[in-house]
C-alpha cells in the first residue's frame, strides 16, 4: 500500500506526462494544417491535398487520445487534490472554466467539421474549420498556462481562512491571470510544440527519402516525403533557435521568481558567487548519487556559466544555496539532471536545423546518409526535451503545490485512503501504458499507409535489393 | 491594483448568481446527458446489431459529433469547480473509484470506435466492438449513479439509489440513442431500429419509479421535495413525453422523437436539481449560498459564460448543420 500522497503525486505525474504527448502533437500540427489547407484551397495541387489528408490523419488520433487523457487530468484536481482545489479553487476554477467554454468547444465541434467535412462544406468554411480547430487548441494552452503559471507565481490574491482551511481569495484578476510568467510560459511552450513536430516530420519523412535515395527501395509517394521535409526543416530553422533564446531569457525569470528552483537546478547548496554551469557533475561516493554536487563531485563546468545564466551575463552574480531556504529541497538529481538535457537537446536541434540548411543550400539534402539517420533518431526527442522541462518546472518548484503558500502534502484530499489510491495509481499506469502503445501503433500505421494516393507499404513487395550489394551504389529510380 | 469598480463587491446588476450558476450547472449536465447521451445509446445499439454495414453506420452516424458532445461534460466539471470548488473537491474525491470508473468508461468509448476502424480483420473488430458498447453502457450507468449518491446525500459509492438511477440514465440514453440512429439512418436499418423505442422508454419509466420509491425509502429528508408540486408535474410531464416519444417514432417523425428524448432528459435533471435546492452537497450540508465563491470571480464568471455560451451554440450549429441527413457508412477525411 502506498501513501496517499506519494501515490497521487506519482499518479498525476504519470497522467500529465503521457497526457501533454497529445497536446504537443495537435498544437505542433495545428499551424502546418492550417497551410496546407489553405494551399490545397488556393492551388488545388494535389500536393497539398495529400499533406492535408496526412497530418490530419495524425492530428484526429491525437486530439481523441488527448481528449480522453485530458479529462482525467481534470477530475484529478477534484478526486486527488481535493484540499488544493478547495483553498485554490476561486482562482484555479475559473481557468479551467473558461478553457473548457473558449477552447474545447471550438476544436471538438470543429474538428468534426475538418475531419469529416471536406466534402459537405463549402471551401470557406472548411478553412475556417481549420483555423477554428487550431485556434482552439492554442487557446486550451492560454487557460491552463494561465493557471499553472499562477501555482508557480502566486499574485492577485489574498488567504483567509475558512473553517480552519486556507483560502485563497481573489483581489485582482490581471495580476493573478497575466504574470509574467504565464508570458515566458506559453512562448515557451507553444514554440516548443511547434519545434517537437517539426522533428517528428522530419524523422519520418526523412526515412522515406533515406529508403528512396540512399538505400534503394523505390518510395511510391518520394515526392511527398521530398516536400514534408522541406516544410519540416524551414519550421525547425525558425523554432530551434527561438527555443534556445527564449529559454535563456526564462532562466533569468526563473532565478528571480523561484530562486530555490533555480539552485536545484543548478544543485547549489550554499549561496555563493561566481557559479560554474556544469555541464556534466557526478558524485564521488554512492551514496551521494541523488545529490549532484555534494561536496566532493567530479564535474566539468563552464566558470561563472550559472551566474552568467541566472543575472543575464554576470558571471560573478550570487546565487543563493538550497541550504538558505526554510523548506526542503526539492529532489535535486531530478530537477537538474531533467534541466541539462533539455538544454543540451535544445542545442542539438539548432546544430539539426542548421546541418540540414546548410545541406539543402548546397544541393545534397536527400544524399545525406548521416543526416537522415540524425534526423530520423531525433524524431522523438522534441517531445523528450518538452516532458524534461515539465518535469524542471514541477519537481523543481517541489515541496510547494502552490509556491510560497501551499504545501504539495497539504494539498491532498483528506479523505483519500492509500488502498484507494494505490488501485487508481496501478490502473493508470496499465491503461496509460496500453493507450501510448495503441497510439503508436496507430501513428505507425498511418506512417506505413503513406499518403493517400500513393501506394501502400505494407502490400508492397520488399523489393530491396540483394542484401549483400552496397546499398549506397544501388541507383534510385526517381 | 487594477481598478474594478462594483465588480468585486456587488454581483453583476443585482442578479441572484448563485441560483442562477446552480441552475446553468444542472442545464451543463443536461446537455452533457442529452447530448452524448444519444452517443451512448447509439454505443448500446450497436451491441445488438450484428450487421457489418449498420455498425459501420453507427460509427459514422456519431463520428462527426461525439467529442463536441462530451466537452458538455468537462465544461460541466470546470463550472463546478469555478463556481462551487469545494463542492467539487469533496464530491469527487468522496466517490473516488466512482469517478474513475466513469473516467475510464470514457476512455473505452471514445478510443475504441477510433481503434475499430484502423483494421478490418474480425478479432479486432470483435473486440473494440465489445469495448465500445461496454464504454457506452458504462458511462451513463456509472454516471447516473454519481448523480443518484450525490442527491441521496451519502457517502459510499455503490448504493441502491446509485444502481436505480443509473438504470435509469442508461435507459434513457437508449432512447434518446434510437431516436438518433432513426433521424441518421434510411431504409431496412431505419425501420429495424423503431423497435427499441418502446422498450427502452418503458424501461426508463420503470427505472424513475423505482428511483423514486429507493429514494424514498432510503433518504427520509428527500420526501417532502419528491412530492412537490414541480417535482410531481415534472413526473407526469414524462410520462407524457414518453407516450409521445412512442408516437412520434411510430409515425416517422424521427426527430420529433428526438426533442421527446431530450425533454425526458431535462426533465430528469431538472427534477434532482430541485430535489437537491438549496442545497448543493447534503453530505456537508453546503448550499448554493454557503458554497458560492466570492463575488469577484463569479462576476467574471458570469461575464465569460456570457459571452460564450451562445457562441458556442453557434459552432454547435455549424456542425449540426453540416452533417444534416443521413449517415455515410464510407465517410470520413
Ligand atoms: C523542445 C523542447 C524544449 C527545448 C529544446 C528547451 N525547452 Fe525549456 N522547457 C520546455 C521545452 C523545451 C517545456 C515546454 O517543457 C517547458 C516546461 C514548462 C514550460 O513553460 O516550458 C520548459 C521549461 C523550462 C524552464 C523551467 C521554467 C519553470 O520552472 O517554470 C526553463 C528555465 C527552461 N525551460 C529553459 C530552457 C533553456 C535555457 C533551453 C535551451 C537552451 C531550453 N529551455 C530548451
Ligand atoms: C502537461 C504538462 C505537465 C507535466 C508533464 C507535469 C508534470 C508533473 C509532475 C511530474 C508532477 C509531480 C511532481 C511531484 O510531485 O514531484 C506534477 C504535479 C502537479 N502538477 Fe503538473 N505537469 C504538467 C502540467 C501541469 C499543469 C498545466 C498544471 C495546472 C494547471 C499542473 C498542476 C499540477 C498539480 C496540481 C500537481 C500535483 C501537486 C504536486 O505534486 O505539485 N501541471 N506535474
Ligand atoms: C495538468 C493540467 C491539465 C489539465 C487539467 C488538462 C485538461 C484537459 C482536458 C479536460 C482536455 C480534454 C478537452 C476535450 O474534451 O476536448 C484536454 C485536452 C487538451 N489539453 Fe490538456 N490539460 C492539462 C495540461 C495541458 C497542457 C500543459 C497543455 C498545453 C500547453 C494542454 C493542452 C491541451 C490541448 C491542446 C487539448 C486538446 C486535445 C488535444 O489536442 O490533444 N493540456 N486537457
Amino acid at each position: 500500500m502506498v501513501d496517499p500522497v506519494i501515490a497521487s503525486r506519482l499518479q498525476f505525474a504519470v497522467t500529465t506526462i503521457v497526457h501533454i504527448i497529445f497536446p504537443v502533437m495537435s498544437m505542433g500540427l495545428a499551424p502546418f494544417l492550417v497551410y496546407f489547407t489553405w494551399k490545397d484551397i488556393r492551388t488545388d495541387e494535389p500536393r497539398y491535398e495529400q499533406l492535408r489528408r496526412f497530418w490530419t490523419k495524425i492530428f484526429a488520433v491525437s486530439f481523441v487520445v488527448g481528449t480522453v487523457t485530458g479529462i482525467v487530468l481534470e477530475f484529478e484536481f477534484g478526486t486527488n487534490f481535493a484540499a488544493f482545489s478547495t483553498t485554490a479553487g476561486e482562482l484555479f476554477g475559473g481557468p479551467l472554466a473558461i478553457e473548457g467554454m473558449m477552447a474545447f468547444m471550438l476544436e471538438a465541434t470543429f474538428l468534426g467539421v475538418f475531419v469529416f467535412g471536406r466534402e459537405r462544406v463549402s471551401d470557406a468554411l472548411y478553412f475556417v474549420s481549420s483555423v477554428a480547430v487550431g485556434l482552439g487548441t492554442w487557446l486550451s494552452a492560454v487557460w491552463i498556462l494561465i493557471a499553472n503559471s499562477w501555482m508557480q507565481t502566486p499574485r492577485g490574491y489574498e488567504l483567509a481562512t475558512e473553517n480552519g482551511q486556507p483560502i485563497v481569495h481573489l483581489v485582482d484578476p490581471v495580476a493573478a491571470y497575466f504574470t509574467p510568467r504565464f508570458t515566458y510560459m506559453y512562448v515557451h511552450m507553444q514554440n516548443s510544440a511547434v519545434l517537437s513536430v517539426s522533428l517528428f516530420m522530419a524523422g519520418v519523412a526523412a526515412y522515406y527519402v533515406f529508403r528512396h535515395h540512399v538505400w534503394g527501395y523505390s518510395v511510391a509517394n518520394v515526392g511527398f516525403w521530398e516536400a514534408t521535409l522541406k516544410i519540416a526543416l524551414v519550421a525547425l530553422l525558425v523554432t530551434a533557435p527561438l527555443q534556445v533564446v527564449h529559454g535563456d531569457q526564462y532562466a533569468q525569470h526563473v532565478y528571480e521568481t523561484q530562486p530555490q528552483k533555480f539552485a536545484a537546478m543548478e544543485a547549489v547548496w550554499d549561496t555563493e558567487r561566481y557559479v560554474p554551469e556544469y555541464i556534466v557533475a557526478f558524485p564521488t561516493s554512492p551514496d551521494q548519487l541523488t545529490d549532484p554536487r555534494a561536496k566532493e563531485l567530479f564535474g566539468l563546468g563552464i566558470p561563472g556559466g550559472a551566474s552568467w545564466l541566472a543575472s543575464g551575463g554576470d558571471p560573478n552574480a550570487e546565487i543563493r544555496g538550497l541550504n538558505e531556504f526554510d523548506t526542503e529541497p526539492p529532489p535535486v538529481a531530478i530537477v537538474f539532471w531533467s534541466f541539462r538535457a533539455m538544454v543540451g537537446l535544445g542545442f542539438w536541434f539548432i546544430l539539426l536545423a542548421f546541418w540540414g540548411g546548410y545541406r539543402w543550400w548546397r544541393g545534397q539534402l536527400l544524399e545525406d546518409d548521416l543526416l537522415h539517420k540524425a534526423l530520423m533518431g531525433s524524431s522523438l526527442l522534441g517531445i523528450v526535451a518538452v516532458e524534461l522541462g515539465w518535469i524542471v518546472t514541477e519537481v523543481g518548484r517541489q515541496p510547494w503545490v502552490i509556491q510560497g503558500v501551499m504545501k504539495t502534502s497539504e494539498g491532498v484530499s483528506p479523505g483519500l485512503t492509500g488502498a484507494e489510491a494505490t488501485v487508481t495509481l496501478a490502473g493508470f499506469v496499465l491503461v496509460y501504458t496500453t493507450l501510448l502503445g495503441l497510439y503508436t501503433y496507430v501513428v505507425a500505421r498511418i506512417i506505413r499507409a503513406g499518403p493517400p494516393g500513393g501506394e501502400d507499404l505494407r502490400t508492397v513487395p520488399d523489393d530491396r535489393p540483394d542484401p549483400s550489394t552496397p546499398p549506397a551504389e544501388v541507383p534510385a529510380d526517381d | 491594483m487594477t481598478d474594478l469598480g462594483t465588480l468585486a463587491t456587488e454581483p453583476l446588476f443585482g442578479l441572484p448568481l448563485p441560483a442562477l450558476w446552480f441552475a446553468l450547472l444542472f442545464a451543463m449536465l443536461g446537455t452533457f446527458l442529452f447530448l452524448d447521451g444519444f452517443d451512448f445509446g447509439a454505443g448500446a445499439l450497436f451491441g445488438v446489431r450484428e450487421d457489418e454495414t449498420e455498425r459501420e453506420t453507427v460509427l459514422a452516424a456519431i463520428g462527426p459529433f461525439w467529442d463536441g458532445n462530451e466537452v458538455w461534460l468537462v465544461v460541466f466539471g470546470g463550472a463546478l469547480f469555478a463556481a462551487f470548488p469545494s463542492v467539487y473537491a469533496d464530491l469527487f474525491s468522496r466517490h473516488y473509484l466512482l469517478m474513475f470508473g466513469i473516467l475510464g468508461a470514457l476512455i473505452l468509448r471514445g478510443l475504441a470506435p477510433e481503434m475499430y476502424e484502423q483494421r478490418h480483420d474480425a478479432a479486432w473488430q470483435r473486440w473494440w466492438g465489445r469495448a465500445f458498447v461496454a464504454g457506452s453502457v458504462l458511462a451513463p450507468f456509472l454516471l447516473g449513479a454519481f448523480v443518484g449518491n450525490w442527491l441521496a446525500g451519502t457517502e459510499r459509492s455503490f448504493t441502491l439509489v446509485g444502481i436505480v438511477v443509473g438504470l435509469a440514465v442508461t435507459a434513457l440514453t437508449v432512447v434518446s440513442g434510437t431516436a438518433f440512429l432513426r433521424v441518421k439512418t434510411t431504409g431496412e436499418f431505419h425501420d429495424a431500429l423503431g423497435a427499441y423505442g418502446l422498450p427502452a422508454v418503458v424501461g426508463y419509466l420503470l427505472a424513475v419509479v423505482a428511483s423514486l420509491g429507493a429514494l424514498w425509502v432510503t433518504v427520509p429528508g428527500l420526501r417532502a421535495a419528491l412530492v412537490s408540486v414541480p417535482v410531481l408535474a415534472l413526473v407526469g410531464l414524462s410520462v407524457l413525453l414518453a407516450a409521445g416519444y412512442v408516437l412520434a417514432l411510430r409515425r416517422d417523425h424521427d426527430l420529433l422523437a428526438l426533442v421527446a428524448s431530450a425533454a425526458l432528459t431535462y426533465g430528469l435533471v431538472a427534477v434532482v436539481a430541485l430535489a437537491l435546492y438549496p442545497a448543493v452537497d447534503p453530505v456537508t450540508g453546503a448550499t448554493v449560498q454557503s458554497a458560492i465563491v466570492s463575488t469577484l470571480p463569479l462576476n467574471l464568471m458570469s461575464v465569460g459564460a456570457a459571452l460564450l455560451l451562445p457562441l458556442i451554440a453557434s459552432y454547435f450549429v455549424v456542425l449540426y448543420s453540416a452533417f444534416s441527413g443521413p449517415a455515410q457508412p464510407t465517410e470520413g477525411y
